[in-house]
């Protein structure tokens, strides 16, 4: 790996959300800040920087990630997904996070990008999860609001929707 | 389960085209489609004006010391950098907060010859970004003098205490008693008495966004503006103006759209709020600072902690007839406003759920080296009815019945609402027998004791926990005058009530606005209040917008606005509904002129304003709410505007306390009533809940969705207070618990889903009968989970919380010392910062040239890694700077080093402190050579070594570990430099320096 130059700030590439971004950042500037500062994808939170609240998780080269464990110029050249890109358009919800919705499974909404997208990634490669598997990938966040169960619902529901809506298609 | 779960789940309430009012349904949140697709607008979202610098906090890693110069040069010489404020600079543009009590003290927002606890700010440092502003922060240095410290409620009531306050003399900041009824002659007369004492431990709900403040300062104009995501309540605006030395019209303060959770805690960021405006006012730029969650967790704000003693005179038949409270409130380092709100919020209602009627009440107020305290959800709550709980447990142990049935035997009559408690407050509604009879029934509780009983029968641990528990809400702004006595009260002059505002806009194409100062942190209220005002106009939810973000130049407040007391449901929607109606009276006015029918004939409904008798005969709601627009000329004489609507309400029933120090603390009353079933494993002690049952008569539900949603959120918070959560302070005052991995917060794998059970009794006080809902978990929970554990393994005493190391402690005493003759060190544990090891090496070489390689300070320059400078004080004394890693944390530290009874070349003691931005330590050690009789050295080491500050509260876990590491590193290279016996070497400094920076005997 290339050594960067401490006090010098490097270009850094990668795709966001399938656009191709590209901004400056110091070695030092940890991902979460930079997705949020300089590339103003504020969607993406920041509750401990300590990599224990799960409230930055995103999505870089199909793994999940802390952003706020990550540094900036670690990722030149991938490929990232955040909250912001979820959605299928801006004024339509994905399945997931319509089951969301109707289950209440957020309050203030700051934990929940974070959850999202620990919930994306893992159901679009376990469309059948147990409860206690939910419980169980969702240990790694926090959320002070909801007591956690109707996101455990949502996750559930969202599965059981998308794979009976699968069911009815391949029908 | 999880079936069942998914299908209450689904049944979200968005049923077009029925008649039921909107208000009472779970529909879809208008907030969440923002908040699920990264559009929410948080504080660090929103974007700042060009030019805006950055504040980093430098704080004390001391609990007590005093102050004895601040050097900022270096940082303020650091590119990028704009100003450093120490409290010099703050006290020159600031005032002192002002203080709830009586006393000559003072409260700033910034240490300023003090510190009093770890994390108080020490220097402010405003850069052109983030990082600058903390580079330049540890470039400070400070020079601090320690003083002991103090941690605990009754021991800072101790004659030899180190005093905080000189004006809190023996740190006592009010003592106050009170006595209702006649309760010496009902403690003679009974033929029982039963006492407890608890200490109620500190936790705080922490939110998962931390503070933010963005300020700026107008120099023309002498005024602040202000974006802070303050939750309120605004009486605090007045504390914010008066210490910026502004009237209340120059300091405009908003919120923004979003905050993330608060719970209580973002009343706390008030201080910020005026050590970042200062900030702004000298650099004369605006300044945004976003607390980190290391700040937040060392130094936001707290609950209190608290120890009580509790006597009950009962009866034979477990009647109480009387209390007897003596609580010592600890609001840590300085009484911040609200404070003592705390310890007198609860103060009607210290009779809990029960009719008793005489009460006597000792309240203390104390201050120790610990982060202030303010709102947390509960708000005093929990530690009343964890005393009172408990309490009632023990008396029905004591008289050999069942818990429940002394519950049974004092909860007050049904047909005695509005109840009057012998401390004052006014229960508004309920009917306990019921809701107990139906929790009881419909949370199978007679199941639950078969479990228990089958659980006990195969030699398992398993324990009933209840707890019933009257929530109060919607708190009497007059409450924490009760601190005062009622001469002090006649001479500050009435303070009550609790103004809720709301107002209703139609704009020039009749589409409806609602904006209230109830500043929600998620709860939801945007759709609360677009339910509450569809019903009125007779419109959908999705017609009406809401608009819950405030900004104090231009909104209606008062000093009651804000998100706090559970007043939301109670208070402010219902203003709103109240608001609404009056403007729907004057629609009625005109519509009736246009349809020409009477007013009284007038119905909203379906978008259309109608005719009662004759529906047919109607007109758009939009066409009536626009004309005050367009043609105020055709409006009915009597009618007036509806433009704009704005109304305050205030419940009478909120009145000062009386001469008797009677107060109606809050205006409403909800019950609740707990038990749950926990089985606690024999080897680990981990307590996990197998049932809980949650019954609540919260009035008038308005949303089911959102109601649960506070109960479940409650009870994740109170299950958290119960078995992990402690902000634990070790003696000396170091904060133990400084990152999410040491302040444990449950997770998906801990929080079951409880079982909630409703009762509707509405409150006849609230315009839409409801009353609060969110903090009773937070009250009920932690002692319902504590009465569990102690039935399950029969203990008299439980403290919180119930983390396995403490049970193990109460179920087979404390832990017996290792074997003797084990090798090194003990690891540090909690409460217990001292480090204590011991080694050996070997070394090439005879004593003598090890002895003088150890004492060769020049080299050390070189051979200490991380060293970046050595001053030789004298042949015996010498100074250092390093940079050291522990864990996650690195930092400089100062190194002072001296040595004494000198042996040469056999034996040397030597004595050490170190000192940096992440924290202190101080060591003793002892050094013995001996020649090993091959021509070379036998060295053995010894140490005592003590550290504290922030290294103990985010790298106390990894110290045992790290110091031995970094030890025994340093003898491996010795042993090779010796070896090798190249110029240089390493030296008794270099061991000294790594280890006195980091650990190091008290002094
Ligand atoms: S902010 Fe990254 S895990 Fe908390
Ligand atoms: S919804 Fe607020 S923290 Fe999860």
């Amino acid at each position: 790996m290339n050594r960067l130059e401490a006090d010098a700030r490097h270009p850094v590439r990668f795709t966001l959300n399938g656009k191709a971004v590209e901004a400056e950042a110091e070695p030092r500037t940890l991902l979460s800040d930079f997705l949020r500062q300089q590339l103003g994808a504020t969607g993406t939170h920041v509750g401990c920087e300590h990599g224990v609240c799960g409230a930055c998780t995103i999505v870089v080269d199909d793994m999940l990630t802390r952003a706020c464990l990550t540094l900036a110029v670690q990722v030149d050249g991938c490929d990232i997904r955040t909250v912001e890109g979820i959605a299928p358009s801006p004024d339509r919800l994905s399945a997931l996070q319509r089951a969301f919705r109707r289950n209440h499974a957020l309050q203030c909404g700051f934990c929940t990008a974070g959850i999202l997208m620990s919930l994306d990634h893992y159901l679009s490669r376990h469309p059948a999860p147990t409860e206690e598997e939910i419980r169980e990938l969702l240990s790694g966040h926090l959320c002070r609001c909801t007591g956690y169960t109707p996101i455990i619902r949502a996750a559930l529901e969202a599965a059981r929707l998308a794979t009976s809506s699968e069911e009815t298609s391949d029908a | 389960m999880v079936q069942a779960a998914v299908r209450t789940a689904i049944s979200c309430d968005q049923g077009k085209g029925d008649e039921r009012p909107w208000v009472g349904r779970s529909i879809e949140r208008v907030e969440d489609a923002g908040l699920l697709s990264g559009r929410g607008r948080f504080i660090d979202d929103l974007g700042v004006q060009p030019g805006t610098l950055h504040a980093a906090i430098l704080r004390s890693p001391h609990a007590h010391a005093d102050i004895l110069a601040i050097d900022t040069e270096a940082a303020k010489r650091l590119a990028g950098v704009a100003v450093v404020l120490t409290g010099e600079q703050v006290k020159a543009v600031t005032s002192s907060l002002v203080v709830g009590v009586k006393a000559p003290v003072e409260c700033w927002p910034i240490a300023t010859d003090r510190v009093r606890y770890v994390g108080e700010p020490v220097a402010v440092v405003v850069a052109t970004d983030r990082a600058r502003a903390e580079d330049a922060a540890e470039l400070i240095s400070v020079e601090y003098r320690p003083r002991s410290a103090v941690v605990d409620p009754l021991g800072t009531l101790a004659r030899e205490a180190p005093v905080l306050h000189d004006g809190f003399p023996g740190n006592l900041a009010s003592d106050r008693t009170f006595r209702y009824g006649d309760p010496e002659q009902a403690f003679a007369d009974a033929p029982h008495r039963f006492s407890i004492d608890v200490k109620y431990p500190r936790n705080s709900c922490t939110p998962i966004e931390t503070y933010g403040v963005i300020a700026s300062h107008d120099a023309a104009e002498d005024a602040f503006d202000i974006l802070a995501n303050f939750q309120g309540p605004f009486s605090i605006h007045t504390v914010i103006a008066r210490a910026l030395k502004v009237p209340g019209n120059r300091l405009r303060l908003r919120t923004p759209p979003d905050s993330g959770g608060s719970f209580g805690v973002k009343q706390g960021v008030f201080p910020y709020i005026v050590l970042i405006a200062a900030a702004a006012r000298v650099a004369g730029r605006p300044v945004k600072w976003i607390e980190d969650r290391l700040e937040h967790l060392a130094a936001s704000v707290s609950a209190t902690n608290r120890a009580t003693t509790l006597s009950a005179a009962v009866a034979a038949d477990g009647k109480i007839l009387a209390l007897d409270w003596d609580q010592i409130e600890d609001c840590g380092a300085h009484l911040r406003a609200p404070e003592p709100a705390t310890l007198y919020r609860m103060h009607g209602n210290m009779t809990g759920a029960y009719d008793i009627r005489h009460v006597k009440i000792r309240n203390r107020v104390v201050v120790t080296n610990k982060t202030p305290t303010g709102l947390n959800r509960g708000f005093g709550g929990p530690q009343v009815y964890f005393a009172l709980e408990r309490l009632v447990q023990r008396i029905a142990l004591g008289l050999g019945v069942e818990p429940l049935d002394v519950i049974r035997r004092n909860l007050i009559e049904a047909n005695a609402f509005p109840y009057r408690t012998a401390s004052g407050a006014l229960l508004d509604s309920g009917n306990y027998q019921e809701a107990v009879a139906r929790a009881i029934e419909g949370g199978k509780f007679a199941e639950l004791k078969a479990r228990r009983d089958e659980a006990r029968a195969q030699g398992r641990l398993y324990g009933i926990g209840l707890a019933a528990v009257v929530e109060p809400s919607v708190s009497n702004m007059g409450y924490i005058t009760t601190v005062l006595t009622a001469a002090e009260r006649r001479k500050t002059g009435p303070k009550n009530g609790a103004q809720a505002t709301a107002t209703i806009g139609l704009d020039p194409v009749g589409s409806v606005t609602v904006h209230v100062a109830s500043v929600p942190q998620g709860q939801g209220h945007r759709t609360v209040l677009s339910q509450v005002v569809a019903d009125v106009f007779g419109l959908e939810p999705k017609d009406i917008r809401v608009n819950t973000e405030i900004d104090t130049a231009k909104d209606a407040w008062s000093i009651a606005s804000g998100n706090y007391a559970s007043r939301f449901a109670a208070a402010v929607a219902g203003t709103a509904k109240l608001a609404a109606e009056r403007v729907a009276g004057r629609l009625a006015r005109i519509a009736a002129s246009q349809l020409n029918v009477e007013p009284a004939d007038i119905v909203f409904t379906r978008g259309f304003v109608a005719s009662r008798h004759n529906p047919e005969n109607r007109i758009a709601f939009s066409r009536v709410a626009a004309l005050s627009h367009w043609s105020p000329g055709s409006l009915p004489d009597d009618a007036g505007q509806t433009i704009r609507e704005t109304v305050f309400w205030t419940p009478p029933e909120l009145t000062p306390p009386d001469d008797e120090d009677r107060i109606n603390s809050s205006l409403c009353h909800g019950f609740i009533f707990d038990f749950c079933g926990v089985e606690i494993d024999r080897t680990t002690l981990e307590t996990r809940i197998d049932r809980y049952v949650t019954m609540h008569d919260c009035g008038t539900i308005l949303h089911p969705g959102m109601v649960n949603g506070q109960i479940r959120g409650g009870f994740a918070q109170a299950l958290g207070a119960a078995l992990y959560e402690e902000y634990a302070y070790a003696d000396d005052g170091s904060f133990l618990t400084g990152t999410l991995a040491d302040y444990l917060l449950p997770t998906t794998t801990e929080v079951p889903e409880p079982q909630i059970i409703h009762m509707e009794t509405p409150s006849p006080f609230t315009p839409l009968g409801a009353k609060g809902v969110g903090e009773g978990n937070c009250m009920s929970t932690p002692v319902c989970v504590a009465n569990a554990v102690a039935d399950a393994l029969g203990l008299v005493d439980v403290t919180l919380p119930l983390v396995p190391a403490r049970l193990a402690e109460l179920v087979r005493g404390a832990e017996p010392p290792p074997p003797s003759g084990h090798p090194i060190a003990r690891p540090a544990r909690q409460g217990d910062r001292q480090l204590r090891g011991e080694g050996q090496a070997s070394l090439k070489g005879a004593p003598e040239r090890v002895w003088r390689m150890l004492l060769d300070p020049a080299t050390l320059q070189s051979v200490i890694p991380g060293c970046q400078r050595v001053d030789k004080i004298s042949e015996t004394h010498f100074r250092a700077d390093v940079t050291l890693g522990i864990g996650p944390v690195t930092g400089r530290y100062r190194a002072d080093v001296e040595l004494f009874d000198l042996e040469p070349p056999r034996a040397v003691r030597l004595r050490g402190a170190a000192e940096g931005a992440l924290g202190f330590g101080s060591a003793e050690g002892r050094i013995m050579l001996a020649p090993d009789g091959r021509g070379g050295t036998q060295l053995t080491y010894s140490y005592d070594a003590a550290i504290g500050g922030k290294v103990a509260s985010i790298g106390g876990r990894l110290l045992d570990g790290a110091t031995r590491v970094i030890i025994g590193q340093f003898f491996a290279a010795l042993a090779r430099k010796a070896g090798g016996g190249a110029a240089g070497g390493f030296s008794l400094f270099a061991w000294l320096a790594k280890l006195a920076s980091l650990f190091g005997g008290r002094r």
